[in-house]
């Protein structure tokens, strides 16, 4: 059974409609990387996957008992709000420390426990925000553009980490990029989503397809080469999608 | 029995002490959802409420929540739907004051009694006026500490909240509710004009000293408390009006508490 599925599903969002007709399903264990131009819905799909938003139309169905990670865009602190890392992480549940200390470690950062969560750089507030959720052993990781605010190197890293991550609990991950580079061979399957989905398919597919290179143009196609893994080189056996490649201008 | 009721000055104090115990946890919230003018806008419709109770002869107090939490509510209902909020609480708040002074000015046998609405009149707290205000202290107080994780996760992040099975709508209605019970029951103490206050002032203070949530709500409810104690002696010794008072020690410390933080910045 699918970990969470949608059918049919219209959001609007400030009385504007940002996404139409989606159907998306996503089974244990399968990464997934949603790409999509700045106000395509990525996000919004993400909210109303976690139930932030009430769909108009269709609905979303979540496997009962459902536990989910979320890892939000960003996270705004106020200044005013005292929080150490430890703390953050004991909610809305209780953690003990030895559970505390195991996602920390997990996620990269073990020494952080005692820091105040304003006093973290960007990529430790990250991964902090990573170690919260996988904390309860989710069955379902949602990141929402993780690694904003990293630079190369450091998203890379994120990335890599959450590929481990992945390894050791064998949850799915739903991610939402537009670092497309970096994210889209690590993942089984990509959804190019515009206010509706465009393609789908595997990274190779979805890369070289039409609708795909219409949003992103051929660009990025090169970078994409740039993380691909060594393990899954295969040029040849591509998607069946008739492309052209007369599209270079 | 509970002769040792009978002085004033105890009673005051502790009615004070039932103000700010529950204010201490409600008013971090408001300092960190910023919802400032939130406070004011309910504090400042619970006039409106005590002129109409006033006008139908019933309970105050009553009168005083009903306005508060019909208040509190529309503006709940209003946030997060795209409109300048602060522009919109600050039409919201000072009109109520407005509509609330006027309508208390038709009321021409209790137009003495305005101030004592307007910055409480503790020093004549009753018996009863007690039992009320702690009965009301007592279930703010519950009511957070029941919500209390719920409610810093919401505070955080929407999402993160409802991604961890909290509904921050919900929770936003909890402190929605807790507010205009401390509104209801601070009137008495240091009147519609100064509780927002007390919500804020005493966190704030708290503030530089705490390292987690519970530390800053703890010490809060502290230093309310002791500017409760010196804001009544300091009203009885210089014969200046109780309520404001109170609100003048609490700054007091909020100035020594941020002169203290700025000490230990540049000590080495």
């Amino acid at each position: 059974m699918s970990l969470v599925s949608m059918a049919d599903l219209s959001v609007a969002q400030g009385g504007r409609t940002v996404l139409q007709h989606v159907n998306f399903a996503i089974e244990p264990g399968e990464i997934v990387t949603i790409v999509g131009p700045n106000g395509s819905g990525k996000s919004t799909l993400l909210k109303a996957l976690v139930g932030a938003l009430t769909p108009v139309q269709g609905r979303v169905t979540r496997q009962s008992g459902l536990r989910m990670g979320y890892v939000p865009q960003r996270l705004h602190i106020d200044p005013t709000l005292p929080m150490t890392v430890a703390r953050f992480l004991s909610l809305p549940r209780h953690a003990t420390r030895a559970r505390r200390d195991a996602a920390l470690e997990r996620a990269g950062v073990p020494e952080l426990a005692d820091r105040q969560m304003s006093g973290l750089s960007g990529g430790q507030f990250q991964r902090v925000l990573l170690a919260r959720a996988i904390l309860d052993d989710p069955q379902l990781l949602l990141l929402d553009e993780a690694t904003q605010g990293l630079d190369q190197p450091g998203s890379a890293a994120f990335y890599r980490r959450i590929e481990e991550v992945r390894g050791e609990l064998g949850c799915a991950v739903l991610m939402v990029s537009h670092e497309l580079h970096v994210v889209m061979s690590a993942s089984d399957r990509v959804i190019c989503l515009n206010g509706h989905i465009c393609c789908e398919g595997q990274p190779e597919a979805v890369a070289s397809a039409p609708e795909y290179r219409a949003l992103f143009g051929t660009g990025t196609g090169g970078a994409l080469a740039l993380y691909r893994h060594e393990h899954d080189h295969q040029h040849d056996e591509h998607c069946d999608h008739d492309h052209s490649h007369e599209a270079a201008e | 029995m509970m002769a040792f009721l009978d002085d004033f000055m105890l009673r005051a104090t502790l009615a004070g002490l039932g103000v700010v115990f529950a204010a201490a946890p409600l008013g971090c919230f408001v300092v960190w959802r910023r919802m400032a003018y939130f406070g004011d806008a309910t504090a400042h419709a619970a006039i409106l409420g005590v002129a109409m109770a006033l006008a139908l002869s019933i309970s105050v107090l009553a009168g005083a929540l009903a306005m508060a939490l019909i208040m509190a509510l529309a503006v709940s209902g209003l946030s997060g739907r795209g409109y300048a909020m602060d522009t919109m609480l600050g039409v919201m708040a000072h009109s109520a004051l407005a509509f609330g002074l006027v309508a208390v000015s038709f009321l021409s046998d209790v137009r003495l009694d305005l101030m004592s609405y307007l910055f409480g009149d503790v020093l004549a707290v009753g018996k009863g006026d007690l039992a009320i205000i702690w009965a009301g202290a007592a279930l703010v107080v519950g009511l957070i500490l029941w919500r209390w994780q719920a409610l810093l996760t919401a505070t955080l992040s929407d999402e993160l909240a409802w991604a961890a099975g909290v509904n921050p709508r919900r929770e936003q209605m909890v402190l929605t509710l807790a507010l205009a019970l401390v509104v209801a029951v601070a009137i008495k103490v240091v009147g519609v004009l100064l509780i927002a206050a007390m919500l804020i002032i005493p966190p704030a203070a708290a503030r530089p000293f705490a390292r987690t949530p519970e530390q800053m709500a703890i010490l809060a409810a502290m230093i309310g408390a002791l500017a409760v104690v010196a804001g009544l002696q300091g009203a009885l010794l210089l014969d200046s009006p109780a309520g404001p008072s109170i609100v003048c020690a609490a700054a007091l410390f909020f100035v020594l508490s941020n002169l203290g933080a700025l000490v230990k910045a540049v000590k080495p």
